[in-house]
């Protein structure tokens, strides 16, 4: 219910939202969970398991209970903790996982059925019969598991991801974060401070307490305000860091627009940061956690902690008889709390034998709350004092069993918390992360005064790594309460006691676990799934481990803690991923010839990272074929152009280029002259090949190499590696210049035709020979021409500074036109290749050998080379190894296909049975059937043999006739004349 | 204890007070026929087909943790039989054949639940590789299909067809492909193996191992010194330190593999799917929560955690894939130790040491072979030849050159494998 | 992860690439040497001597020398000594 006094929230403006289906009202500032709470919604989830009716647990992002869906349609988001979802005008939330309604669900029958559903039952059962595991009983199980649903349409929302460096990240704004990022950034230091919350403050937002004689919030508005009109501060709010890692590199969730209606375009949802921070101050506070008692997990039973911050800072009341039961010092302020606001405080059971209070309430020391009473919510609860038991009629029970400090970013890299008896908590074991200081609550200090001082001193030896003095600030007077802790974690009796409230995990789940040897703590979470849920076990992972312990024999440390890891909340997908959907996963390269493809219709297609133009369709081709053939008869008789810009261009130069060349190439480069290009074949130091491409020399000690498209990048690093890590004492440089140079190919009997009439100089066969390069002229730019073929015809490659690839490209496509030839792409390329038996990667795959190749007369005997040794290898060279051969269909069924094995005629086509596989095939039009690249066993022994080609993905067998790779111009004339 | 429908009837009705320990907690002996140093999923797997099998029982297996507290608990979950070279068709052939009888031969629901397996590809290239791929299965006796975009659509309606940058053009089906319950396979295995006969042993780290004139004598451990004719070494990730204590180097680069489970949702994806440009792979358990990873770090580690880029790449990939995962929300992540070899396949075989065997190498892919692997590393231990699906998987194939298993293409260099 | 490039100072891991161990190159034949220059590793859970590539900043090989264990850098220096 509504408190009529002010609270931290803003009752001049009202929120209308809507859970459910029914309409609420709140106010700015409100959570969804304080709003429903004051209309007195207590029922807002069902546990995953028994379906037992949840309420809210607690007022942070370690709530196990309160999951809704929030928002309709794509943009549907599950899974959202009501206790962090800010109220926002038109909020529309839902409950999830029930049926017909959250007051009413079906599946509470499982309830029924407990003891048939206990830890790890599905591991003993569902295998009878054995075809029902996956026919009937995984689709039940697996409909009826799930928590929220997602909308299954695209993410329609905005998200960013993004960097930011500081000299100190502190992480909480709390009193001790506060403190500590005051007193850095006074001596200079340049701050980030951040804090989960919409309000930085951390408990001082919660709790009735002065620092410095002003009330504990205004004290931290004041504070943050003040920081925030320093220039050297950041403040981030409504950002959690969610995971450390290494050198001071922090991933943090700002939750940029979650706070106001959806539908923003001018904002993202959520924003993820990667931090770099050279100190670090974790004042990330503590998490209250319960004890377990007999149905423990009725709706109303909350957190102590929680209800204050219900109390004071929503100005909401969980109940009209409140219980509070507890083993520390804290939990007596619940009381009087209460009491301040008017509510009526049923009992307080305080388990430590010698407590006293002076508050006017019911009080029980040494006493404990047994169980609840009351199906839907808590309705009694039963006490059991050393006397006997009491009854109490109360309808909501306040539970503290102690705070852990929150140490889990400390675990991050590998660090595991220590066991600090007084407080029967875990504490951040020191150096856990290098440059990070814990304060506060998190290092398990408890009261205020000792959080502002600890905050101080954490900013004084942060501010000393980082190479600034500052003096230790004067601290405000503040609370320096006690803890007088007494562990207790659950109270012995029959029925069940929940731990994990999500998972539904009892304390009886944990005993039988361990009676079934599942007695590591590891083993215990994975049995039972403890700590498995959405809340990461944060208020139930001490109870377990604790009940572990106990039915093991041994004290908590001994029982250890699970390990920690990012993230510390949970971070949508969509933010971790920020900029990768549609078109941002990856950049797109597009050559200088792009835009004019496109104006010829030609369709793109992707190679790598690269966008080329498949086939250039003319009126009255229909299909990409017609295209292609047309292209292939247009560059065999005529001329074709075709970009070639996206192959790898390395330029070389230095005294050792020459050597350089000669050592990564596996054959003879030193006798390269200025103006020659030469075919290279370049190998994996295992002996494989990497590589083909050309080398041209253009000059003393300068040299241009060519790599194919796809192993650019690849032969790169290959060769910075050769020379810095290999080579150093050469005196040789590298530099990629595949962007920086647009490159054509101009292909066919009338290319010379095309291009006397353009360049300055003679291109005579005399002049310029097969394999010849040189600077030529045209239009005024200095050009480079290379005469190689990868066509087999008549061919050049002419190459100008990117900025004038776009116009070349016109021009030479319109000259060719004019000679009766055009534009060709991808399409007719591969064909063109294909007919002389040249080489792609779908030869090169990378398991393939210079010997499986047939070029094993490139590797030259009287030089050392990258790869030579390993190539020697026994079961590189062996006979049986399956080598380059070319097929053609002999049969009746006319059609290759690449991906398909061979055969011997009449074997059976099994594993056993497979002399190789083919790699590439095509239609040629210039001997008018399909043809195809492939390696075989002892192929080139077995041209003129059959074999067939079995495709048996596609149903296609096809007798095939065993040939020489080259179908078009053996002798090679046409490229040479 | 037999587990079934009845026995969890009957065990409710009576107050679960008579379910008994999973395995038993022995203490070491002073000597044993076969020692299997490692008490993950393949370590437990071994020791079960030992004794099964090879009615082989005075056998133990040491963990220096808890059982399946390496990768066998921190896998992906993907259980598949699509390879394409020979060597490792055979062997996860087989594998996949004693996963489809697994839950009945342990009496364990490991949850093995084969939802298909869809590799996408996105260019022509890429196809034809599938191709093989896909033919290589068939030959080999496994099932594949090929989708085009249009089937791919209609199986997949989740994923963007339209705005991608790099567009599905089809994808390679493999129905018997699927996902099982990692833990339970462990477990399942463990209490199987205890069942007839075999020491399980947690907390007894091997410290070091006896070799006496080329042979192996026994262990130490922390537990006390253990004598044995035959020792086996089936620690994924940690195969180096242990091979060491015998003075063995291996072919192996430890490396980092991160994975990722969302939040509990409602079934949304129904089959393990793969990207084409990168790798990706997702599924979701029936609890809820998708399960997915991308490649390594790339980095050597033994840390079991990676870093910032490689998250946000697989998570990228996730949404490049299917935008409709945005507001699924990443709730736990975590690494294993990846054996990568130089050519990303693994290794049975005995060792140069007499008496000292290996299994290990597995690279990101040991959890589909947790029975393939104990089936043949039984084998082997127990006759001391390769089982015929595991001829291939020799340790020296590195040295000679012959019979490499390169399927990635990527050469010697551990980690781009 | 932050590494300190000799040439461009402290950067993010993901400017980096890893290429292998830093081993000396055999010359020569096929030999066992050749056998561990290229397969076999020490593997060390600790500290561990790698090649790494700047290839997302000045392009340069870098002998770095990091725990695998908990993924210190424990120094930085160009592999080819600055030569190159």
């Amino acid at each position: 219910m509504r408190l009529s006094h002010a609270g931290l929230v803003e009752r001049s403006r009202p929120i209308r939202f809507r859970f459910d289906g029914r309409d609420y009202t709140g106010f700015q500032g409100d959570t969804l969970a304080s709003a429903l709470m004051a209309h007195g919604v207590r029922t807002v989830a069902r546990s995953f398991k028994y379906h037992r009716p949840r309420g809210i647990f607690s007022a942070g992002s370690e709530e196990p209970n309160a999951l809704v869906t929030i928002g309709a349609g794509a943009g549907r988001e599950p899974n959202v903790r009501a206790t962090t979802q800010e109220l926002f005008a038109g909020l529309e939330a839902r409950a999830q996982n029930c049926w017909p309604s959250v007051d009413w669900d079906l599946l509470q029958v499982n309830d029924l059925l407990a003891d048939f559903l206990g830890a790890g039952f599905y591991y003993k059962t569902f295998m009878w019969p054995k075809k029902a595991w996956e026919a009937v009983y995984e689709p039940l199980i697996r409909r009826a598991a799930g928590i929220g649903a997602l909308s299954g349409a695209p993410d329609p929302d905005l998200n960013e991801k993004a960097f930011a460096h500081c000299d100190l990240l502190v992480i909480g704004a709390g009193p001790a974060g506060l403190m500590a990022a005051q007193t850095a950034a006074r001596a200079g230091a340049d701050v980030i401070l951040c804090d989960e919350d919409a309000m930085p403050g951390g408990r001082l937002n919660a709790e009735v307490e002065q620092i410095g004689g002003q009330a504990a919030h205004d004290w931290a508005a004041q504070t943050v305000a003040q920081l925030r009109e320093m220039a050297n501060v950041r403040v981030m709010t409504r950002t959690t860091v969610t995971g450390i890692y290494d050198q001071g590199t922090f991933g943090a969730l700002e939750r940029v627009s979650r706070h106001v209606a959806p539908g923003r375009d001018d904002l993202p949802l959520d924003c993820f940061w990667r931090i770099a921070a050279r100190q670090v101050i974790l004042a990330a506070g503590s998490i209250e956690r319960p004890v377990a008692f007999r149905n423990n997990d009725r709706p109303g039973v909350m957190l102590a902690g929680a209800v204050r911050t219900y109390l004071n800072r929503y100005a909401v009341s969980p109940g009209r008889a409140v219980t509070v039961f507890g083993n520390n010092d804290n939990v007596h302020r619940t009381a009087r709390d209460l009491l301040a606001a008017g509510v009526h405080v049923a009992a307080l059971v305080d388990a430590r034998p010698g407590a006293t209070t002076d508050l006017p309430v019911p009080f029980y020391a040494g006493a404990m709350v047994e169980q609840v009473l009351g199906q839907n919510g808590v309705e009694a609860v039963v006490i059991r004092t050393a006397t006997g038991r009491q009854k109490i009629q109360s309808d909501c029970v306040a539970v503290s069993g102690g705070w852990n400090p929150s140490v889990h970013l400390t675990c991050h890299l590998n660090g595991r918390p220590e066991w600090d008896s007084a407080l029967a908590a875990f504490v951040p074991a020191p150096g856990a992360v290098p440059n990070l200081i814990p304060a506060g609550a998190a290092s398990g200090v408890f009261s205020t005064d000792g959080c502002l001082r600890s905050g101080a001193s954490a900013a004084v030896k942060a501010l000393a790594a980082l190479g600034r003095a500052a003096d230790a600030p004067d601290i405000p007077l503040a609370e320096a309460g006690s803890y007088d802790i007494v562990p207790l974690w659950q109270v012995p009796g029959p029925g069940r006691a929940w731990l994990d409230l999500h998972n539904d995990v009892t304390v009886k789940d944990v005993r039988t676990a361990a009676a079934e040897n599942f007695r590591s703590v590891e083993h215990m979470k994975r049995y039972t799934t403890q700590g498995m849920a959405p809340d990461q076990g944060k208020t139930s992972n001490l109870g377990a481990l604790a009940v572990l312990a106990d039915v093991t024999g041994r004290d908590v440390p001994q029982t250890g803690t699970t390990t920690y890891r990012p993230p510390f909340v949970p971070v949508p997908i969509a933010a971790l991923g920020a900029g990768g959907r549609g078109q941002g996963f990856a950049p797109r390269r597009r050559t200088s010839s792009h835009d004019v493809s496109l104006s010829m219709n030609a369709p793109m297609i992707e190679t790598g990272l690269w966008y080329r133009p498949s086939h250039f369709p003319r009126r009255g081709e229909a299909t990409w074929r017609q295209s292609c053939d047309r292209e292939v008869a247009m560059v065999r008789n005529a001329v074709g152009v075709c970009d070639v810009s996206t192959l790898g261009k390395i330029d070389i130069q230095g005294a050792d280029a020459a050597k350089f060349l000669e050592f990564v190439y596996t054959n003879t480069f030193s006798t390269l002259k200025e103006g020659r290009v030469r075919y290279g074949l370049m190998l994996r130091e295992d002996g494989h090949v990497m590589d083909d491409g050309t080398t041209a020399c253009l000059g003393p000690q300068h040299y241009l190499m060519t790599t194919t498209t796809a192993a650019a990048g690849l032969v790169m690093q290959h060769l910075e590696f050769a020379a810095q890590v290999l080579r150093p004492d050469w005196d040789v440089r590298l530099i990629s210049v595949t962007e920086q140079w647009a490159q054509f190919a101009i292909a066919g009997p009338q290319a010379r035709a095309l291009l006397a009439d353009l360049v300055g100089q003679d291109v005579s066969n005399a002049a310029f020979p097969f394999m010849s390069c040189g600077p030529v002229t045209l239009a005024g730019v200095t050009a480079r021409l290379f005469r190689i073929s990868f066509s087999g015809e008549l061919g050049y490659e002419l190459a100008v500074p990117a900025r004038y690839g776009e116009s070349l490209y016109r021009l030479l496509v319109a000259r060719a036109e004019a000679l009766g030839g055009g534009a060709y792409g991808l399409e007719a390329l591969n064909i063109l290749r294909l007919e002389k038996g040249f080489l792609t990667h779908a030869e090169l795959d990378g398991r393939t050998t210079a010997f499986d190749l047939g070029l094993e007369r490139m590797m030259s005997p009287s030089k050392e080379f990258i790869g030579k040794a390993a190539a020697t290898r026994p079961g590189l060279v062996a006979d049986d190894r399956a080598r380059l051969v070319a097929l053609k269909p002999v049969g009746p069924v006319r059609q290759l296909t690449a991906g398909a094995f061979l055969f011997e005629e009449d074997a059976e086509p099994i594993r056993q049975n497979a002399q190789g596989h083919v790699s590439s095939v095509g239609f040629s039009p210039t001997v008018g059937h399909f043809i195809g690249l492939a390696f075989l066993k002892n192929g080139p022994d077995r041209f003129g043999d059959r074999v067939i080609m079995v495709d048996h993905l596609r149903g296609i067998t096809a007798l095939c006739e065993v040939c020489d790779p080259v179908f078009h111009d053996p002798e090679g004339g046409r490229s040479r004349g | 204890m037999r587990f079934s429908g009845l026995r969890v009837l009957k065990e409710g009705l009576t107050g679960n007070r008579g379910w008994k320990p999973h395995w038993r907690d022995p203490a070491p002996k002073q000597a044993y026929d076969i020692v299997i140093i490692g008490g993950g999923g393949h370590g437990l797997a071994t020791a079960f087909y030992l004794a099964k099998e090879h009615g082989l029982r005075n056998v133990a297996v040491l963990e220096k943790g808890y059982f399946g507290g390496g990768n066998v608990g921190r896998n992906t979950t993907i259980v598949r039989a699509n390879y394409f070279l020979p060597g490792n068709s055979e062997f996860y052939s087989h594998s996949l054949r004693l996963w489809e009888g697994l839950e009945q031969e342990l009496n364990y629901n490991v949850m093995h639940s084969q939802r298909g397996l869809i590799n996408l590809f996105h260019s022509d290239g890429q196809r034809d590789a599938f191709v093989r791929r896909g033919n290589a299965m068939i030959n080999q006796g496994d099932d594949a299909e090929l989708l085009d975009r249009d089937a791919v659509r209609r199986q997949l309606p989740y994923l963007d067809f339209d705005q991608a940058r790099f567009p599905i053009h089809g994808g390679l089906l493999h129905r018997r492909g699927g996902t099982a319950r990692h833990d339970a396979v462990a477990w399942g295995f463990a209490r199987a193996a205890s069942e007839r006969g075999v020491d399980l042993i947690q907390n007894c780290e091997v410290t070091g191992i006896d070799v006496e004139n080329g042979s192996v004598t026994g262990v130490q451990t922390s537990r006390g010194a253990i004598r044995a004719r035959k020792v086996a070494i089936v620690t994924a990730g940690r195969s180096g330190q242990v091979a060491a204590l015998a003075g063995l180097r291996l072919p192996i680069e430890s490396h980092i593999l991160q994975a990722f489970v969302t939040e509990g949702l409602k079934p949304v994806i129904d089959n393990v799917v793969s990207f084409g440009m990168g790798h990706f792979y997702i599924s979701q358990s029936d609890k809820g929560g998708l399960v997915f990873g991308g490649d390594l770090d790339f980095y050597p580690s033994y840390a079991q955690r990676g870093n910032l880029p490689t998250k946000e790449h697989v998570m990228e990939a996730a949404m490049t894939l299917m935008p409709m995962i945005g507001k699924a929300r990443v709730l736990r992540s975590w690494g294993g130790i990846m054996d990568m070899t130089p050519d990303g396949s693994p290794i049975i075989d005995r060792s140069d040491i007499g008496g000292l065997y290996l299994d290990c190498g597995w690279c990101y892919g040991g959890f589909k072979a947790v029975p393939g692997s104990g089936f043949a590393l039984a084998h082997l231990l127990a006759t001391d030849r390769p089982h015929e699906s595991a001829v291939g998987l020799r340790l020296n194939r590195f040295r000679d050159g012959i019979g490499l298993m390169d399927e990635e293409g990527t050469g010697a260099q551990h980690n781009l494998h | 992860m932050r590494l300190t490039c000799p040439n461009c100072g402290e950067r993010d891991l993901r400017e980096f690439t890893y290429r292998g161990a830093a081993l000396d190159r055999p010359e020569g034949a096929w030999s066992p040497a050749w056998d561990a220059y290229l397969h076999q590793r020490d593997n060390p859970a600790g500290a561990s001597r790698e090649h790494w590539w700047h290839g997302f900043g000045c392009s340069a090989f870098l002998v770095v020398e990091r725990d695998t264990r908990t993924h210190d850098i424990l120094s930085v220096s160009l592999a080819s000594g600055g030569r190159q």
